[in-house]
């Protein structure tokens, strides 16, 4: 059992962070690695990447935004409440380098895996540049993180309600305008990631990205989280979680992310007849 | 006279029949399809065994269980002293009277199978295990004086629950480690529901809990904590791996990202680890097909095959590119498929799928083929038939056309040797690999194989690892 030792809502309500008790993985963890985390005997094995691991007091945070029954089910979890299975730390780590000029696109949740990867490649000697966008200013997430983690950030919000009106591409464009930059790291829903590395191809520059596919063992054993990477199959799970941005499909992604949506739709309408209060 | 009397009378009993759920009534459940020898069956099959001085069926068992002995003693009605002649042998009877090839092992050599049918050794050896699970004591076996060694297991398949029952009974200290939240490996991952109840295998770990046997799941060797970490940090004395061979084989066909082609492993653990046949009262979900094609001709293709029929397709065929005499899987498995309305494309070999706007599956394009010359596997190799090209529809592809090496745990130790496809090189008498205090056993070394194969395998290093923990590598 891997008990919550600390739980906050965000973006009201619609993203809940959690830090939890799994030593073993906190002392291995690298920025960039997810776990999998199941909540009871009946629940789903769900992928997260983390957004902080502390190895002193052996805990791992995850920021997860409620986007159907399993979500769901783990916001129902409180303090003093477990997990019953994390399996981690899984995946690659991101490569920390000291490359230069190095930008941070971050949506959504996406910000919150952003955060521990910007943190580090500050760490590495590298000049950050850090982008956050949301929908509207009540959803951004970790804006006063972030700024810490970087030397700039540039704030978005596609109604203008706060920081810049408009996507996180343009706050880009204006920095990749002026020449400077090294490489881009961009996390957050598929179609920002499409987008940014659609840019960023035309000004050449070194893009990575971090995929989310549906995954099922996390250790290359089902094949489950295959996406296409420069023509060739790649496990997510095992090869990545991050890839070269410019060589992404993310059309086949996105189809493929699509693959239980009834299901997924009929179990979660399921859940919130069940438990109203809990729904997004 | 009165002998040879005695002697017809013997050669009269048939091979007593399994009773089995109805095939149209099974091919809607989950539930167990043979349904298992009452104490008169199995008695009455136990006695066509003629007690042979020097029996073929012990030589074709890989690991030599004294089946002439354990089917007297079903004869005699002792039951527990028959599963106790079993354990000497075989750790698990339950599961591998289940599901060994009795019929390319023993069976196939009985003499009484040279005029008719076989010993149903399969049968008994099931029967006198769930008798014993369902009456025995329980009681636990005698565990030597503790040696205070420490042996890390790395997987809880067949090979590591076997090196974990002989070791911890040697008076070691014993941890599994199992990457996934539940233990058992393929037993429980892999093979279905219908034809090992999990019940069974959870029953077996249980067991060896109570013998001492520390499990830990959702530890994945070679991330959660490294092979040399093992030794080093948590001072572990010696290592067995038995991880199995868990990588997927694809056919690297034009489409195969489409939604509706899974690989057999990520559809049979949906299935039966995730339980996902009772979606929605669990949360994992499955696709449910109506018109499927599962790839291959093993067990893996069975199981997927009857898995997809219960859970509501209306057409299920199997596609094959050999014919029916290569086909790897159980005799039973065949049989059963058929009986459950499965339909055989053999000699055919899909080149490249098809697809909708939404990504989604439609159908395959297949070319027909014929058999050549033997191949290395001393099978007649297929070859397509220019210009056969025909379309099959289907809505759900299963790929279980085999498994490969999991670098996983091997990428992040180079000292241990591997051969060119991955798999670990293990001495084949005790298992030792080229890393000192490390063994290796099972479908990791072998490449996907059986589970009484993977428990012999586990026997011999257990064996190996005693003798290293008492006298040196
Ligand atoms: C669907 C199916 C049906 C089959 N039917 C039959 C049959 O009827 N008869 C028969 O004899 N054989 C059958 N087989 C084959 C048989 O199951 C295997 O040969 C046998 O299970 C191999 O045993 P193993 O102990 O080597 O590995 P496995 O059973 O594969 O167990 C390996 C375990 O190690 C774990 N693991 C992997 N990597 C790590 C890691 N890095 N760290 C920690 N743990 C790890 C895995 O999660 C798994 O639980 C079937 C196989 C399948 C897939
Ligand atoms: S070969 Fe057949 S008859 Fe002879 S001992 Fe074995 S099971 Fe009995
Ligand atoms: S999640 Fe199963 S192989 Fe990646």
């Amino acid at each position: 059992m891997f008990k919550i030792i600390k739980r906050e809502e965000m973006a009201e309500g619609t993203v809940v962070l959690n830090e939890v008790e799994a030593p073993k993985i906190a002392r291995k963890a690298k920025p960039g690695q997810f776990v999998i985390l199941k909540a009871n005997e009946e629940g789903e094995r769900i992928p997260l990447t983390m957004a902080e691991t502390d190895p002193e007091n052996g805990t791992i945070t995850i920021v997860y935004m409620i986007v159907g029954k399993s979500t769901a089910l783990f916001k129902t979890l409180q303090v003093g409440d477990s997990y019953q299975d994390v399996i981690g730390p899984l995946g690659k780590p991101t490569e920390i380098e000291k490359i230069g000029n190095v930008v941070c696109v971050g949506g959504g949740t996406g910000i919150a895996v952003m955060h521990p990867i910007t943190r580090a490649l500050k760490e590495g000697g590298n000049h950050i540049t850090a982008i956050v966008g949301s929908r509207t200013k009540d959803l951004l997430i970790l804006e006063e993180k972030m700024k810490q983690a970087s030397h700039e950030l540039l704030i978005c919000t596609d109604d203008g309600s706060y920081g810049r009106e408009g996507f996180v591409t343009e706050a880009l464009k204006d920095v990749l305008d002026k020449g400077d930059t090294q490489m881009v790291v961009a996390i957050g829903p598929v179609p920002m990631m499409k987008f940014v590395s659609k840019m960023t191809a035309e000004y050449g520059v070194k893009t990575i990205v971090s995929l989310n596919p549906i995954m099922v063992d996390g250790t290359g054993m089902c094949g489950g989280c295959r996406v296409t990477v420069n023509g060739q199959t790649k496990f997510a799970c095992v090869d990545g979680p991050e890839f070269d941005g410019h060589k992404v499909d993310y059309d086949e992604l996105m189809l493929r992310l699509q693959a239980y949506c009834e299901d997924e739709k009929r179990c979660y309408d399921d859940f919130c007849l069940l438990k109203p209060e809990y729904a997004r | 006279m009165a002998e040879k009397a005695v002697k017809a009378k013997k050669e009269k009993i048939p091979r007593q029949p399994m009773p089995e759920q109805e095939p149209q009534v099974r091919a809607r459940n989950f539930e167990e399809v043979p349904l298992g020898y009452t104490p008169e069956t199995a008695m009455e099959e136990a006695k066509r065994c003629l007690q042979c001085k020097k029996p073929a069926c012990i030589a074709g068992c890989p690991v030599e269980v004294d089946i002439p002995g354990f089917i007297k003693l079903i004869k005699e009605g002792d039951f527990t002293a028959s599963i106790r002649n079993l354990w000497s042998k075989n750790s698990l009877p339950a599961v591998c009277g289940r599901v060994c090839p009795q019929e390319i092992q023993c069976e196939v050599v009985c003499i009484v199978g040279k005029k008719g049918d076989p010993v149903a050794i399969g049968n008994l050896e099931r029967f006198a295990a769930d008798y014993e699970r369902a009456h025995g004591s329980g009681a636990l076996p005698p565990r030597a004086k503790l040696t205070g060694k420490k042996v890390a297991v790395v997987g809880s398949g067949p090979s590591g629950l076997t090196v974990a029952g002989d070791l911890i009974a040697k008076g070691h200290e014993v941890t599994v480690l199992e990457a996934f939240h539940k233990p058992g490996g393929v037993l429980v991952y892999g093979i279905p529901e219908f034809r090992l109840p999990k019940e069974i295998v959870f029953q077996e770990v249980n067991f060896l809990e109570r013998q001492g046997v520390k499990v830990e799941c959702n530890a994945v060797v070679g991330r959660t904590v490294s092979l040399d970490e093992l030794f080093v940090e948590e001072g572990y004395d010696a290592v067995y791996i038995g991880v199995g061979a868990g990588l997927p084989r694809f056919l690297n066909i034009p489409g195969e990202n489409l939604i509706g082609i899974l690989s057999a492993n990520e559809y049979l653990t949906r299935a039966n680890l995730m339980k996902a046949y009772m979606f929605p009262e669990v949360d994992t979900p499955i696709p449910r097909g109506k018109n499927v094609i599962v790839l291959g001709a093993g067990n893996v293709t069975m199981d997927s095959a009857r898995t997809a029929r219960r859970l509501g397709a209306d057409k299920v065929r199997v596609v094959y590119r050999r014919s029916r005499d290569e086909m790897p899987a159980r005799t039973a498995e065949i049989h059963h498929a058929e009986e459950e309305g499965i339909e055989f494309f053999l000699l055919t070999n899909p080149t490249k799928y098809l697809g909708n706007e939404q990504g989604r599956l439609t159908g395959m394009v297949c070319l027909k083929m014929e058999l050549g010359e033997p191949d290395d596997s001393g099978r007649r190799r297929p070859v397509p038939i220019q210009g056969s090209e025909f379309e099959l529809e289907c809505d759900l592809c299963i790929v279980a056309v085999g498994s490969g090496a999991n670098p996983l745990l091997t990428q992040s130790t180079p000292d241990m040797q591997l051969n060119n496809w991955g798999y670990i090189e293990a001495d084949p008498e005790t298992g030792k690999t080229t890393k000192k205090g490390v063994w290796a056993g099972g479908d990791i070394v072998t490449g996907a194989a059986t589970v009484i194969l993977a428990m012999g395998a586990g026997r011999k290093a257990a064996d190996s690892i005693h003798q290293y923990l008492t006298w040196g590598w």
